[in-house]
This record gives C-alpha cells, structure tokens and sequence, in this order.
C-alpha cells in the first residue's frame, strides 16, 4: 500500500545523523555499503562498463562535495547523501503499484522487486537522488538503512548498525531512533543543531546533519599556546662556552 | 529531464485521441455531426486508435511492463494509477457509444449519455496525466498552475482539429465544427504562452544552500562530484538543453501547433465539400500533432529537477 503508515506520537523513526563537522570525504561509507548491499535485501546493485571509460552503477549513498562561503570563512564541506527515510515521502505515494512503502514500524522506506514496474516515477519524487534505477533487473532500488544488517541476530549486537556507520573512521555516521527524544542520536541533534535538508520541499526527512562547528582562527583556542615562545640571547644558565660563542656571533 | 519517447507519443497520441472522442461525443449529444454509422468510424475509430496505442507505447518505458496491470491498485495515493483506472473504465462507455453508433446507427437517449460518458472520462483521463507531472514538487515547471490547462488544452486542440477534418472529409461540416477547432487551438496557444511565461519568470525556493543547509557559510558550490562519470540521476534527471534550442523549438511549436493549424482550421471551410478542404484541414492536424510532439518534447527537457542543485545547478 502506497498510502503513508498513520503518523503515531512516539512512533520510532529509524535514521541517520551525519556530522559535516568530522566527514573526511574518504568515501568508505559508500564503499562499504555497496559491498554489504551488494549481497543484501536489494542485491545485486549492478555496475554496467565497470572496468571501462564509462563506468556506471547503482550506489545508495554517494559522497559530494561543496565549498561553502568566500575567503577565509569558506569551508570545504563532504557531503554523504543517502535516503533520508521522510516522514511523508512522495516517492512513496506516487508508486502506482505498492512497490514502494514505508514502514510503520521503524519508519524505513523500501522498495519491493517484486511488484515494481520500473516506471522510474518514483525517482522523479525524490528531491535527494536516493532511488537508482537498476536497468539490468528493471526495477527501482534505494537506501534499505540495511535492514538485514539492524535486526540480524547473527550479527554481535555492535555490528547491528548501517553498513556506512560501523565503517566510518571518522565517527561521523551516527544511527538511532530519531522518534525518540532520549536517544543518543536525538540528544546530538539537539547539541549540535542538526537539521534537515531542503525543508521546503516537506518531505519532513527523518535523517539529520550536524553543521560543520565554527572555524578556529583565535590565537590559543585550540589549546596549544598562542605562539612558541621567542628565542632570546643565551640567559645565564647557559654554559660559559656557548655564552662566548653567542657573544662572537652576535657581533 | 530526460524525454523518453515512449511517454511523449503517449501523452501526444492518447491526448489527442481523448480530445477527439470529447468533442465527437459532444457534438453526437448536440447533433452537430452526421448521425451515419461511418461517421462514427472517421472519428471513434481514430481516436480509439490514438488512445491505445498511446497507452500501449506508455508501458515501454516501463522495467517490467508485463506487471503493468498492478498500477492500477494504488488509486488512493498515487495519479499515475488514477490515470490507469480512469483510462480502463472510460473504455466501457466508450464501448457502448461507438458499437451502438458504428453497428447499429444508434446515437440518440442512452447512447448519446454513454457518449457523454466517454466524453467525461476522457477529461478526467487528461486530467490525471496532467497531475502526474502537476503533482511533482520536485520539479517547479511542473509543479504550477498551468500544467493541467495546458495538457486539457492540447487535447482539446489536436482532438478538435481531427474532428474538423473528419467532418470536412465527410463533406458538409457545421461551421460550429470549424469554429471550435480554431478556438481550441487558438487557447492552447494562450495556455503555452502563459506557462512558458510562469517558468521564465518564476523561481524555485530550492538552491544549492537549502539542498545541503550550509547556506549561513554563503554561496555554495560543488568542488567534487561523487564519482567521475554520469549516474543514473544525472542521466535522467540532468538532461541539459542548450537556451538557444529551447527558444527555437519553442518558435516551431508557435508555428506548428499552433500557428499552421489555426491558419489552415480558418481557410478549410472556404473550401468546404471540396477536396482541397479536406486536404487543409487533415494539414492541420498533420502540424498540430507534429507541433504537440515537440511541445511535449520541451515540456520535459526544459524541466529542471531539484536533484540537480546535488550536482552543480545554481537552480531548479
């Protein structure tokens, strides 16, 4: 059914925070999410010319980069995009075939193979590029928050996470319950002041980014000292020898 | 974004065949029309023509079009099965009308009503095509106020000059036939003007900064897409119209939608009941689909989709 799950207080809303803050733009978070899914609910994600000049495939979550701002205040910014898992996603009410569904449970959206008809509407909904179409299958694929990852009990319960954030070096992926106030996602939101992308747009995207913090520039404010101290004549604990010397050469 | 032809014959053909069974049903009910059961085969007979194979050559694009059938299950949420049920429901009245009309010679009372049927299910049709695209807010030159008259308005148009000429072929056409041709193209003309007008000047409340939220920092640009070749999205949404085109495809629409087939709509009844009015006015439907296939071409290739502002577009 492509009708959205009745909104519920308190309902658990499964996503994603992304810390601009930390990204180092070393893309291994899309990596290994083609690796995991590759093999997973959605497999295979196809890769067509893969070793030639034109190489194309589908990834469900792509690394941009942006340079924000002018002249010393500009930042460089990586830029992780996945689905965001929105709270009234059209590209789930415009599926003609109930392909495409959100869960009421967690709030993930996914797509079924089985009864996508591949009409790509769905693509042209989402305003974040998270649906690629798989032209070998002819079906739609997208971001599952690897929901054969999260409640798969052969994994340890540390490794019941997205693909993107267990691989992270950086700790910048962070994944929980956004539904809840008290999670530790939703706690770090708060902190930070994350926020969602294109607003406007009134997907209400479950997923949040943390801005990148203020850039350092006062002298000292990073805890090292403002500047090394400078170098003066040689002072009296000096030994005789390198007092003459520094005496001769200071001529 | 990309234009897939599949979906620019449908739009056009299925438009075209939807406007033609509206005005012929219309006309039947006002008895503007010969009542001959041939009649009904020079006007049904094409526009169902136009409508199935529009809908056929709407399912190519599709990745699996033999599941085809299960767009129509979704009608609480989504237009495109809407337009699916609209499309196969319309055909019962359609059914009705034209076996009872064709066979039978049978146009007046119920059948004229099955008619009108018909001809009620053909705007709700065009109208849900329309909301497809209206219902975008992905894409700014579709969503707005003038994507569902223009598409009613195309419709209306093409279908009414493939009324006039069947009734300039037939021999004796009512001048209302010719009348309503002109005007109908002469309103498209105007609803196409006022659409490319709002796209012109009107500007998405999305850019680079709502897209990533790091507008506070000031202008954002892309230093490093995501891989080095083209994607998917940017395959299908990124489609990229050099101006200069635009604004000459947008001439030969003037032109050929409108322009040539208003002109040869105005001549035909000078010569009515000769040959050479009914060649004009088959000339003007020859240029006012020719003209709907490229308006539909530049209604998607002008279209700027909001993923794009992810890849390098300053806007949407």
């Amino acid at each position: 059914m492509t009708s959205l799950p009745a909104p519920v207080a308190g309902a658990k809303k499964l996503g994603l925070v992304i810390d601009l803050d930390t990204c180092v733009g070393c893309h291994a978070c899309a990596v290994n999410c083609k690796e995991w899914n590759t093999g997973g609910h959605s497999a295979p994600l196809p890769d067509f010319d893969p070793y030639g000049a034109n190489v194309s495939g589908v990834w469900f979550n792509r690394i941009h980069t942006f340079e924000a701002g002018e002249g010393p205040d500009s930042r460089t910014v990586h830029f992780p995009k996945s689905c965001l898992h929105c709270e009234t996603p059209a590209c789930v009410t415009v599926c003609p075939t109930g392909a495409s569904y959100k869960r009421a449970e967690d709030g993930i959206v996914l797509v079924n193979a089985d009864t996508c008809i591949g009409c790509k509407l769905c693509s042209w909904a989402c305003p974040y590029g998270a649906r690629e179409f798989d032209a070998d299958e002819g079906v739609m694929k997208k971001c599952t928050l690897c929901i054969d990852r999260i409640y798969n009990e052969n994994l340890d319960e540390a490794d019941r996470v997205p693909a993107c954030v267990s691989t992270c070096p950086a700790s910048a992926r962070h994944f929980g319950d956004l539904g809840d106030p008290n999670s530790d996602v939703s706690k770090l939101v708060e902190e930070r002041g994350g926020y969602a992308l294109m607003p406007e747009m009134e997907y209400a995207p479950v997923n949040r980014y943390l801005p990148p913090r203020p850039a350092k520039t006062a002298p000292g404010c990073t805890g090292a000292s403002a500047a090394l101290e400078r170098p003066t004549a040689a002072g009296d604990g000096t030994h005789p020898l390198l007092r003459w010397m520094d005496r001769l050469l200071s001529r | 974004m990309n234009p897939a032809f599949s979906v620019i014959f449908f739009t056009t053909a299925s438009g075209a065949g939807y406007g033609l069974l509206f005005l012929t049903a219309i006309a039947n009910a006002l008895g503007f029309i010969p009542s001959s059961g041939w009649f009904a085969v020079m006007t049904l007979g094409p526009a169902t023509a136009l409508i199935v194979s529009g809908l056929l050559a709407s399912t190519f694009h599709l990745g699996h079009p033999e599941r085809a059938w299960r767009a129509l299950s979704q009608w609480r949420s989504s237009w495109l099965s809407r337009e699916g049920i609209a499309a196969v429901l319309t055909f019962v009245p359609l059914a009705i009308f034209g076996v009872a009309w064709a066979f039978f010679g049978r146009t007046q009372g119920w059948y004229a009503i099955a008619g009108l049927a018909a001809a009620a299910g053909a705007v709700v049709t065009v109208f849900t095509t329309a909301m497809i695209y209206r219902s975008l807010r992905t894409i700014r030159r579709w969503h707005n106020r003038w994507v569902v008259p223009n598409y009613l308005a195309h419709a209306l148009s093409t279908g009414a000059v493939l009324l006039h000429a069947a009734a300039q072929a037939w021999g004796e056409p009512q001048a209302v036939v010719a009348v309503v041709a002109f005007a109908a193209v002469a309103f498209a003309a105007y609803v196409k003007d006022r659409y490319w007008k709002f796209i012109d000047t009107t500007k998405s409340g999305s850019t680079p900064e709502t897209a990533t939220g790091l507008g506070a920092r000031g202008k954002v640009r892309l230093l490093d897409p995501p891989h080095a070749t083209e994607n998917y999205l940017q395959q299908e949404m990124g489609y990229k119209l050099a101006r200069k085109h635009s604004e000459k495809l947008r001439t030969m629409v003037r032109w050929f939608a409108f322009g040539f087939p208003a002109a040869f709509t105005a001549t035909a009844p000078v010569f009515a009941g000769s040959l050479l009015g009914a060649a004009l006015s088959l000339l003007a439907v020859i240029f006012a689909i020719g003209g709907t296939l490229i308006e539909r071409w530049l209604f998607f290739a002008e279209a700027k989709h909001a993923v794009t502002l992810y890849y390098g577009a300053r806007e949407a």
